[in-house]
């Protein structure tokens, strides 16, 4: 029996480890923050709530690192369907829908608000983020947090010994052709383009800066029995550009999610397509001199671009059997105070993020920090540039990251079979309409 | 049929083997249980709609031509990593085994890669094979041999082929090595009397020997194969380029895990659960035939 008691008594000390359990620690309610932030994001992350637990007496926050975005949300999921869920869970931005047709596990944000008296007025919020986060009737159901978009980063360096100009980069599909033809017969890099993230750059932010439309109800906005609309012309035109450029050995497929960060990092490409969010790594390890613009647009498909996408996490508020009312409200003001101009414009300052409000983006600019930091307005200007369309507001389809892979999985065998775009895209759409009807009967009553 | 019974009271060994049956039960039937239920359900990540749809999640499988391609991928997989292991681990054994200077050296080093963990052990690979910063693989795209994992399917099923069978190759060696030791020397001083040389003596006297060990690993190598390799996998490639490394366990994981899709991925745990059953039923009734003999 020695053995069973030990592993009871084990059982038992874990459960009361347990960080969701809340403890009142000398009056202060406990309040448990799951996140996927690494390294010098997760000591910003620490600091932020650190500032927010000495600010006030009622409430502490603690975090809990759970491994990346897939594992938080996994963990967050099953610790609900045990009870135990935290109160916060950082979900990432395709991980959007399915959290929305969560109904009773998480308290959707302007809920919160209504329920707690805790001020959190959406208007405060940048609209191109806000609307990634929003219902179809403008209620936010997540606080938006840590927010990047997709940008261009380019090798100044390399620029200039192919002969091209380094402070005018492509603007067009065409122009980057052109200049990645330049590239590689000048030699300056190892290879002209690649891209990091090939399915949130060349599908989601293409469809948004093109205003075009991904799937139908409006990217999924107005209900769960969407069809991918992904296999339309321009989005067929840009992919065989692509495919093209990798056959003439202009682009290198890099890899799934941000494996061309590092060929980019490391000088071997000259164009890069990225997240905003990787200028701190730039700073601390490029050996060249690089500079960021915007998404190039195809002017076949649009003559003005609109605004890009976000990518990055939200906050959720979750539930759980037996959370009390104060619990909440220590939650609402948590997350009212991280929407406080000062913390945003720090968080973004620290991170190389966007800021998510617009108290943030003013501060900011008054401090002067975009005028230290040449580029870091970049791609503040393409998130908010031309009014945010029903094509671009977001993409809020169940299942989102398996419709990801399935576009990487196709277009990764159209390089080595050599099919053509439509073909690529037609099976993409194919197999993609059927996880959407899984998802949908997944949900049903 | 007679039965003796050593211990007349119940209690005791009922108490004896209660600790095994209490961990049998909550980290194997319960979990196995439950992953029979989900199989026979759809329902959401949240488990907020759950409906009973009975066999449909196998029918949907099966109906399935990518996990079709995912079986037969796996079973490629498993059968080369288990030949490619064995039979290198069984030609370094035959070597170690022979009187040459410094052969303690040779067996400690050939035995080490198997305390390296898989993941681990596909990072080493990474350096090495990776055609922008690998050692080799940068130098095979100098010379003008265009190699290229994340985009090859075949360049990538190799790898991880020969990754895996990397590490299984030290555990083969070891019990290979301890075989080898158990064959009585007498029979093979026999065997040398009688003229049979060299290769002719490891095929007419050392191979039947060995084939119990022979045996016993190619199970156990099948089953870490299909098994233990995911973290080879998911380090080295995540299944790509396209689904070319996407072995039935990633597919799982990766149904279960990342898409939230439980009914499916538990269908095709269970699916896995039956072909572990097998194996090991096969094995045991092999095996056990032949210490019998």
């Amino acid at each position: 029996m020695m053995r069973r008691r030990t592993f009871l008594g084990g059982a038992a000390s874990l459960a009361a480890l347990s960080p969701t359990i809340a403890l009142a620690q000398g009056g202060r309610t406990a309040v448990v923050l799951w996140h996927a932030m690494t390294g010098a994001l997760a000591d910003e992350l620490n600091k932020l709530v650190a500032r927010f637990n000495a600010s006030q007496k009622t409430a502490t926050v603690t975090t809990v690192f759970k491994g990346g975005y897939p594992q938080t949300l996994t963990a967050a999921i099953a610790a609900w369907r045990a009870g135990q869920a935290p109160h916060i869970a950082q979900v990432f931005d395709v991980g959007t829908g399915s959290m929305i047709a969560a109904g009773p596990a998480v308290k959707p944000l302007w809920q919160l608000v209504k329920e707690t008296g805790v001020a959190i007025p959406p208007a405060h919020y940048v609209p191109a983020i806000r609307g990634y986060y929003s219902l179809e009737d403008g209620r936010m159901a997540a606080l938006p947090f840590n927010s990047s978009t997709a940008v261009m980063w380019y090798d100044k360096d390399a620029f200039e010994k192919a002969g091209l100009d380094p402070e005018t980069p492509p603007a067009t599909w065409p122009e980057v052709v052109k200049a990645a033809e330049t590239l590689k017969a000048k030699n300056a890099a190892r290879y002209a383009v690649t891209t990091s993230w090939p399915a949130w750059v060349h599908f989601e932010q293409f469809a948004s800066i093109h205003n075009v439309p991904y799937a139908t109800e409006d990217d999924g906005f107005k209900g769960l029995d969407s069809e991918l609309l992904i296999d339309s012309s321009p989005f067929a035109a840009n992919l065989q550009r692509l495919l093209d450029m990798a056959k003439s050995g202009t682009f290198k497929y890099a890899g799934r999610g941000s494996a061309g960060d590092r060929v980019f990092y490391a000088g071997a490409a000259a164009i890069a397509f990225g997240s905003s969010g990787m200028r701190g790594n730039l700073v601390k390890s490029a050996k060249f001199r690089w500079a960021d613009a915007y998404l190039p647009y195809d002017p076949a498909v649009i003559a003005k671009p609109i605004n890009s996408i976000i990518g990055g996490a939200s906050f959720w508020t979750m539930t759980a059997p037996h959370r009390t009312a104060v619990e909440y409200k220590a939650v609402a003001e948590f997350l009212a105070f991280l929407g406080k101009p000062d913390q945003d414009a720090d968080w973004s300052a620290q991170t190389g993020y966007v800021p998510v409000t617009l108290g943030g983006f003013a501060k900011l600019k008054r401090d002067g920090f975009f005028a230290k930091n040449p580029g870091t307005e970049v791609p503040i200007r393409q998130l908010s540039r031309g009014p945010v369309t029903n094509n671009s507001r977001g993409i809020r389809l169940g299942n989102m990251p398996e419709i990801r892979v399935i576009i990487l999985e196709e277009w990764e065998r159209a390089m080595e079979s050599h099919a053509s775009a439509k073909d690529v895209l037609a099976k993409v759409v194919e197999r993609g309409n059927k996880v959407l009807r899984a998802f949908q009967k997944s949900v049903a009553d | 049929m007679e039965r003796r019974a050593i211990f007349r009271g119940r209690l005791l060994p009922a108490l004896l083997i209660a600790p095994q049956l209490v961990l049998t039960f909550l980290f194997f039937l319960l979990p196995a249980g439950e992953a029979i239920y989900f199989a026979l359900t759809r329902q959401d990540a949240f488990g907020l709609h759950t409906h009973f749809v009975g066999l449909a999640n196998f029918a949907a499988l099966f109906a399935d031509p990518g996990y079709l391609a995912t079986v037969l991928r796996t079973l490629l997989f498993c059968a080369l990593v288990t030949l490619a292991a064995v039979m290198v681990a069984l030609v370094l054994a035959l070597f170690a085994d022979r009187e040459i200077k410094g052969r303690g050296i040779y067996r400690t080093l050939l035995i080490w890669p198997y305390a390296v963990a898989p993941a681990v052990s596909a990072v080493l690979w990474a350096f090495v094979m990776n055609p922008d910063v690998g050692l080799l693989g940068r130098k095979l795209n100098e010379l003008g041999i265009p190699w290229d994992y994340t985009l090859n399917g075949g360049q990538a099923f190799a790898l991880v082929t020969v990754a895996s069978a990397w590490t299984l190759v030290s555990y083969d060696f070891v019990f290979f090595l301890a075989g080898l030791q158990s064959i009585p020397r007498s029979v093979i001083e026999a065997a040398r009397l009688d003229g049979a040389h060299g290769f002719r003596r490891v095929r007419t006297v050392i191979l039947p020997l060995l084939m119990p060990t022979t045996f016993f690993l190619f199970i156990t190598n099948l089953v870490y194969a299909a098994f233990d390799t995911f973290g080879t996998i998911m380090a080295l490639t995540q299944g790509g380029p396209g689904q070319s490394t996407e072995t039935l366990v990633v597919k799982a994981y990766r149904d279960g895990v990342l898409n939230l899709d439980l009914g499916g991925s538990s269908a095709q745990s269970v699916v896995l659960m039956v072909a572990v059953i097998g194996l090991t039923a096969l094995q045991f009734r092999f095996l056990g035939r032949r210490t019998v003999d």
